[in-house]
């Protein structure tokens, strides 16, 4: 509610805010280029399809326009975080993490890819036990999978672990009817 | 005396022993995910939508309203003994709470907090109850120029009157616009802002986008901070029984707690800011024991705001039922299952699913009860919690976010989605971009999207009905004031004072 933002800020030019202003008139680009493709049948000409986008896009490039003014009179970012350095390399094998799990998600299953990106996760946070992790992650990636997913009726891609397990769980429920 | 009535009937459902393991069950995941950091009811509600397919539409708002009514219990914990307030709401109770836990009454703290939860939540869930029917009588009269008026109030109060910045907060709110956008319009069948890509017929869902903002954002941002130093954990010391005197202060913040946080949590606004902060402010006003806030934590300061919270929460639910208008993420998030069983909230909702409604009006009463009893004697439980490594925690989280986002559709297409809202979330976190915006946007922006179609059809494409009629006039006039007051009375004031003004205050 209050408006630190113009108060006693040294009117220099933000340049994160800046960028970030600038990438938002990009998506009000996008979604004016997205709303002219939306072809308009003359039935609904009165309140078609576009109005709400172009609605939206107006309201957009209004709000993009006021940050980056905002940016230029020397940003908005809260002293604490402009203080706090940025950890790159940590984030860095975070996003690594999630590549891995993207990348290896249907060739070796949820489980696999799943311990992987713990196993990235956990480093980039800095945690030094990386077998432990893994040994961690694989159990958390089970249960999610045999937990959440089979009681939620959730279909999460099985790999070679998934169905191997499904395998043995399922020879051993026939076992203990027979 | 109907409501009355009508309760009764709510608790017979509610009392079934399913339904009272669905709530046993969702308050205490709602604790655990309001003590750990970084998850949310949101998020969790989120993740668990799935289960929509699965049960009665009964048993899934009972665990639903449990896990929400759970978050706020579990979130005052940490917020006490940690200091990393999980959410908005919970900043006030970590000014006091906190410092009350430093200088050894961590248990009065937690105590009051809990009690007062209680008294509050009993008393908004006994608001929700009475006032329902009567908004209901009032919504009947709605038209859809009526209808899209409000709705524009809402987003108006929801993004730019609440938060620290209207341009920021409503910059998410558009976002969320385009983001509900995408996919087939459902009224003239053509696809919009797909870029051609037959996956995003379908739109995105609305589990992709709070898993990518809540879960991948937070886990990112979490990443890049960690040379900001950490919050140490309070020791838990002190009896968990209030004195007499440590009662005598509470009971009485907890009652204007409820009567402030209720009303306004009620109105189409929402939010839980508003009303803590001004609790707050009230109490430490009010006390007779001034010196303690800010120094070694006072309890009025703990006992008001907490009350609030817990009122205002249930206020919300007003506004939810009865308009189909969510004012908060969860309650955004909570609308979208309605939707997927097919029932449309609004004023038909209290006669048409009537088991619906009151059994869940009354299963949080009964929420209430497990929850004081979960969070006072169990505490040691909730705080051994807390000492989850973060590593593993955000690692987990992850694990958690891929089986929600890959188990829709098992598309990797799901999980690039998933990953651009995470950086994009994280970019808003660290930017000072509200969150919760988005997630109503893109749920209400397509509902305030077909009232005003449906509006413009019936005035045959003429504008004036939304100023014509007098009640829509109206809402639209609020919400201008909404929007543009605070920026007129700010000027006159700088006019008034000339040149800078000392903001008071030791927030």
């Amino acid at each position: 509610m209050s408006t630190s933002d113009q108060q006693a800020a040294p009117s220099r030019l933000a340049v994160p805010e800046l960028l970030i202003g600038i990438g938002l008139l990009a998506c009000a680009g996008a979604v004016a280029w997205q709303t002219l493709a939306i072809p308009v049948s003359p039935l609904y000409s009165k309140v078609g399809p576009t109005v709400f986008p172009y609605i939206t896009m107006t309201g957009m490039i209004v709000l993009s326009l006021l940050l980056i003014v905002a940016a230029l009179r020397g940003g908005w970012q809260p002293e604490e975080e402009k203080e706090t350095p940025t950890d790159w390399k940590a984030m860095g094998i975070v996003v690594a993490g999630l590549v891995a799990n993207l990348v290896l998600i249907q060739p070796l299953g949820f489980t696999a890819a799943s311990v992987v990106m713990f196993v990235l996760v956990c480093y980039g946070f800095g945690s030094k036990r990386t077998l432990r992790d893994a040994v961690l992650g694989l159990i958390l990636a089970l249960a999610a999978y045999f937990g959440f997913a089979r009681a939620l009726g959730v279909n999460i891609g099985a790999g070679f672990l998934e169905n191997q397990l499904n395998t043995v769980i399922d020879a051993l429920i026939t076992m203990l009817r027979g | 005396m109907e409501t009355l009535g009508h309760l009764a009937h709510g608790f017979s459902v509610a009392f079934t022993p399913v339904n009272l393991l669905w709530c046993l069950l969702g308050t205490t995941l709602g604790t655990a995910i309001g003590v750990l950091p970084g998850l949310g009811p949101a998020l969790t509600i989120a993740l668990l939508l799935p289960i929509t397919y699965q049960v009665a539409p009964e048993a899934s708002f009972i665990l639903f309203a449990g896990i929400y009514y759970g978050a706020m219990y579990g979130g005052s914990t940490t917020s006490i003994l940690l200091n990393t307030p999980g959410e908005s709401a919970t900043i006030v109770t970590a000014l006091e709470g906190n410092r009350m836990a430093r200088s050894g009454r961590g248990g009065a703290a937690l105590a009051t907090s809990a009690i007062g939860s209680f008294v509050a939540g009993t008393i908004g869930t006994m608001g929700v109850a009475f006032l329902a029917p009567v908004v209901v009588k009032f919504a009947l009269a709605f038209g859809p120029a009526e209808y899209f008026s409000l709705m524009v109030l809402a987003f108006i109060t929801v993004s730019a009157v609440l938060g620290s910045s209207s341009v920021r907060g409503l910059t998410s709110l558009f976002a969320g616009f385009v983001i509900g956008m995408i996919g087939v319009d459902l009224q003239t069948g053509q696809p919009r802002f797909t870029f051609g890509m037959t996956e995003l017929l379908d739109g995105v869902d609305v589990i992709i986008a709070a898993v990518g903002l809540f879960a991948v954002g937070e886990t990112l941002y979490m990443a890049s901070r960690r040379y900001a130093g950490k919050d140490e954990i309070v020791p838990l010391k002190g009896s968990l029984y209030m004195t007499a005197a440590e009662w005598g202060r509470s009971w009485k913040p907890w009652l204007r707690g409820a009567a402030i946080g209720f009303p306004i949590g009620a109105m189409p606004a929402g939010g839980a800011e508003i009303p803590t902060f001004l609790s707050y402010a009230i109490e430490k006003k009010l006390s007779k024991h001034k010196e303690e806030f800010g120094t070694v934590g006072a309890i009025e300061g703990v006992a008001g705001p907490e009350a609030a919270n817990n009122a205002s929460a249930a206020g919300v639910l007003v506004p939810m039922l009865t308009l189909g208008l969510p004012t908060s993420a969860t309650a955004a998030i909570m609308l979208s299952a309605f939707q997927s069983y097919g029932i449309n909230p609004g004023p038909l909702l209290l006669t048409t699913q009537g088991d619906l409604v009151w059994g869940l009006i009354a299963s949080l009463f009964i929420a209430n009860v497990i929850l004081v009893i979960l969070n006072l004697p169990l505490i040691g439980l909730w705080v051994r919690l807390l000492k989850i490594p973060a590593p593993q925690l955000y690692a987990g989280i992850l694990v958690f976010a891929t089986v929600g986002t890959y188990g829709i559709s098992q598309s990797p297409i799901d999980l690039v989605i998933l990953y651009l809202l995470g950086a994009a979330g994280f970019l808003m976190r660290r930017f000072d971009f509200p969150t919760a915006p988005v997630i109503i946007g893109m749920i209400l922006g397509p509902l305030a999207e077909t009232q005003f179609r449906r509006a413009m059809t019936i005035s045959n494409g003429d504008w004036s009905v939304f100023y014509t009629h007098k009640l829509s006039l109206t809402l639209l006039t609020l919400a201008f004031i909404g929007l543009a007051g605070p920026h007129i009375w700010a000027f006159i004031e700088h006019r008034r004072r000339r040149g800078p003004e000392h903001v008071p205050g030791d927030a």
